[in-house]
């Protein structure tokens, strides 16, 4: 059983890793506008000029 | 807007590092393309650093390097592809709940990462208990689980500790205060039992309840941040501009940049901007906004003048004044605070259980303990035996009996066009058994319409009503409202104070009065006697015409207006309508045992009609603001709970002082500041949507406390006789959790009315203009 003194943080090693993601996801305002990122995949116009990155800019509300 | 300038400077907001912001809720963004084009076409104006359209509130967020474009450059740009923008100061409330959205969304995030890898420990150990698993190996598990849970349920639960500290720290108790004591007990109790290698820990039932409960409130915060953001888009939609003037040129400014002591140009068909005086020109003005008088109040310099009246047929300067004593608006401030200080605080069904439940089990489980002691157990096993009690009766089903039919039924309200201004409207509106209506606005259509439609031929009344796009007359305006579609004629000329005319087809068609169309003066139209009669026989009421017999025409009657083209002529109607759905309406509402009354400001000559079309025998004309209050406080004291429905700012106080009140989204703003929610859309169906789900709702609730009742009649003794385990705690809560949640899906089903508007509500403009 002394496997388990490393595999027990190790999976909680990884779960917190999916916790860091889903906060930092949250402040960078990547849930402000859900419809519409999924929207914005299917246009491909913006890839010539796209400035703005992905979502680092959301817009307020 | 065309030479004057358009001065939007009050919405720009410094974004720092020398650049400005602005936020506009914008009309007409349909699909996905949207947002490309719209993004592209702003980014390409000069100075443009940055513009983001969020496409699930419609609003787009522009910054720009400062002085380097006008904000109104941006409204332009919108236009010239075919999107109307309307800028808007994101409000403060909306703001405060989006940080407060977010901070529960990480609580949740939290509670559930902690729930997820405390359940996994745990199920090892109970599987391990059957089967082979080693003191050591346990230990190691239960100090894992507390490792996660003790921190995770100190930052997670704060929402539950602060507000339980302030309901003891004002010395009442709510939901929250049993929820803290279970919680903390449980996870101290764990502790103990941890560091003395006991068999059964409770971490995870901690952790399991916190996060249901998150679960519960963040999606209720989420549905309100929807109806938040969508409230506030119309209010931007509704903000009006005025013609300012500076020095002697006109500027076009917001509503809202106006100050007391501006001179402002009100032009014929207009919405008085502000309160204020007239200083000079004469007009008539339409104050049925304010006082639901429909009758047009004649103005000249001198007079009084309320935000939100109609004017009429002359060009009026006016100066804008703050409400000075002695006036419509100072009483309604007056009668609103009188009202709201004398509105008793309703207690919230979730208070009301929480007031029974917590003492009885904090009771049942004291009684526990004492019994085991007197029984000759230990302290030790007493105590556990009791905190066994507290945690399973998890208040989880019943904290989440209320809130989750409050998300659901709250989502069918604003899918039906139903949008909640307060929290606990759904409960209040269940309770009410009598409704009073206003009638100007509310029960009528806010504006006025043709009402002879079918006494006219129908290619000559479109190609009126295709005339009328070319005037900004309110009759001509009422009448461009049936135009199929809004194509105004090449080369129509509007003579000013007299009508419309174009060339068609080289026939000259002419629009206005009867002289000037060079018709004989009709005063009464013959068919309008007839539309009444067949309207009431077939109980279908749309086209509803407001002319008293004997009264000629004129003041009290439709207004007429009249169209001429080479053989063709016709002379049309135009009047308050019912709202397309009231008679129904009103049919299904007495069948459900409301009480219907109409209150109006209007004359009562003008209310028998609409009061006898509707079958609604309690009704009064003529009512002051005080004396609507005084009839909603006499029937408040035989017991009756009322619902006002009302637009007026006449209503306001009234609104204010009933039990649960609706408006709809024409309503003036101060009026829609007191309802409780707003409905949408020209149908009257919502009110009946709104009371009917909202006692679907109230008997869910009612089930749903009743079935946490239930289930911890069961669970109890259970608990009471020391037969708990972790294993049978985590099912009991888990099950009952999803039994509440699964009941309070059923609030989903909402009666069909048609009235499906709030998804097309920036593209449906018309129908939302005030």
């Amino acid at each position: 059983m002394n496997v388990l003194v490393y595999l027990v943080p190790m999976a909680l090693g990884l779960g917190l890793a999916g916790l860091f993601a889903f906060l930092w996801a949250l402040k960078s305002g990547q849930y402000s506008d859900v419809e519409g990122a999924g929207l914005r995949v299917l246009s491909d116009d913006d890839i010539a000029n796209d400035q703005n990155g992905g979502a680092r800019r959301p817009s307020p509300g | 807007m065309s030479a004057e300038a358009l001065d939007l400077s009050l919405y720009a907001r410094p974004a720092g590092s020398g650049t400005l912001g602005m936020d506009l809720a914008v009309e007409g963004v349909a699909c996905g393309a949207c947002i490309g084009r719209i993004e592209n076409a702003v980014k390409r104006l000069p100075g443009v650093t940055d513009a983001r359209l969020n496409f699930t509130n419609r609003r787009l967020h522009v910054a720009w390097a400062d002085g380097a474009l006008k904000p109104a450059e941006i409204v332009g740009a919108l236009e010239r592809i075919g999107y109307r923008g309307h800028p808007f100061v994101p409000q403060r409330a909306e703001e405060e709940e989006a940080a407060e959205a977010r901070r529960l969304t990480r609580y949740l995030a939290v509670a559930g990462f902690a729930a997820m890898n405390v359940m996994l420990l745990s199920v090892s150990v109970w599987s391990g208990n059957v089967t082979d698993i080693t003191p050591e190996t346990r230990d190691f598990f239960h100090w894992a689980s507390a490792l996660i849970a003790l921190p995770a349920a100190a930052f997670s639960g704060q929402p539950f500790f602060q507000s339980a500290w302030r309901a003891l720290k004002a010395r009442t108790t709510n939901m929250d205060v049993p929820i803290s004591i279970g919680v903390t007990l449980a996870l101290a109790m764990s502790l103990v039992e941890t560091v003395n290698h006991a068999e059964h820990v409770y971490f995870d039932s901690a952790i399991m309840l916190l996060f249901f409960l998150l679960l519960g409130r963040t999606l209720d915060r989420a549905m309100r941040r929807k109806t938040r953001a969508v409230a506030g888009n119309l209010a931007a939609l509704k903000a009006d501009t005025a013609h300012r003037f500076a020095g002697d040129e006109l500027v076009t400014v917001p509503v809202a940049a106006l100050n007391p002591g501006d001179r402002v140009l009100v032009k014929p068909g207009e919405r008085i901007p502000a309160d204020g005086a007239v200083v000079s020109g004469a007009s008539e003005i339409d104050d049925s906004v304010i006082t639901g008088e429909t009758a047009r109040r004649a103005v000249a310099a001198g007079a009084h003048l309320y935000a939100g009246s109609l004017n009429f047929h002359g060009t009026l300067t006016m100066t804008v004044s703050a409400a000075g004593a002695g006036t419509l608006i100072d009483e309604i401030e007056r009668l609103l605070q009188q009202a709201a200080s004398a509105k008793s605080r309703v207690m919230r069904l979730a208070d009301r259980a929480a007031r029974v439940y917590a003492p009885v089990v904090h009771l049942t489980a004291a009684l526990t303990a004492i019994g085991w002691l007197t029984a000759g157990a230990t302290l030790h096993d007493a105590l556990v035996t009791a905190i066994a009690v507290l945690i399973i009766t998890c208040p989880c089903a019943l904290a989440l009996a209320i809130p989750a039919v409050q998300v659901v039924a709250s989502g069918a309200l604003f899918r039906a066009g139903i949008i909640l201004n307060s929290g606990d409207a759904i409960e209040r509106l269940a309770e009410a058994d009598t409704i009073i209506f206003d009638k100007t606005g509310t029960l009528t259509l806010p504006e006025p319409r043709v009402v002879n439609a079918a006494a006219i031929d129908a290619a000559a009344l479109q190609m009126a009503a295709r005339l009328a796009l070319s005037s900004r007359h309110p009759l001509a305006v009422a009448l461009s409202r049936e135009a199929a579609a809004a194509r105004p004629f090449d080369g129509a000329v509007e003579e000013p104070g007299q009508g419309v005319r174009a060339v068609i087809d080289g026939v000259e068609a002419r629009l206005g009065s009867a002289a000037f169309c060079g018709l004989a003066p009709s005063p009464l139209i013959p068919a309008q006697a007839g539309i009444q009669a067949q309207d009431r026989k077939s109980g279908n009421l749309s086209p509803w015409v407001r002319a008293c017999a004997g009264t000629s025409g004129g003041e009290a009657g439709a207004s007429t207006i009249h169209f001429r083209c080479g053989p063709h002529s016709a002379a049309i109607a135009i009047a308050q309508k019912l709202r397309p759905d009231a008679a129904e309406t009103m049919e299904a509402l007495r069948a459900r045992g409301l009480d219907l009354h109409i209150l109006s400001g209007d004359r009562a000559e003008a209310v028998a009609p609409v009061a006898r079309a509707l079958g609604i025998a309690q009704w009064q004309g003529g009512v002051k603001p005080a004396d609507k209050i005084a009839l909603i406080d006499a029937l408040k004291r035989q017991g009756r709970r009322v619902l006002m429905v009302g637009d007026g700012l006449n209503d306001a106080p009234a609104l204010a002082a009933a039990h649960v009140s609706l408006s709809p989204i024409s309503a003036a703003d101060l009026t829609q500041a007191q309802a409780d929610a707003v409905f949408l859309g020209d149908r009257l169906g919502p009110v009946l949507d709104a009371v009917l789900t909202a006692r679907q709702a109230r008997r869910l609730m009612t089930q749903n406390l009743w079935f946490a009742a239930l289930y911890n009649a069961v669970a109890v003794p259970i608990a009471i006789f020391g037969l708990v385990t972790p294993l049978i705690a985590a099912l009991a809560m888990s099950g009952s959790s999803i039994a509440v949640t699964l009941n309070a899906l059923r609030a989903r089903m909402i009666r069909k009315t048609g009235n499906r508007v709030t998804g097309k509500i920036m593209r449906k403009r018309d129908r939302l203009r005030p």
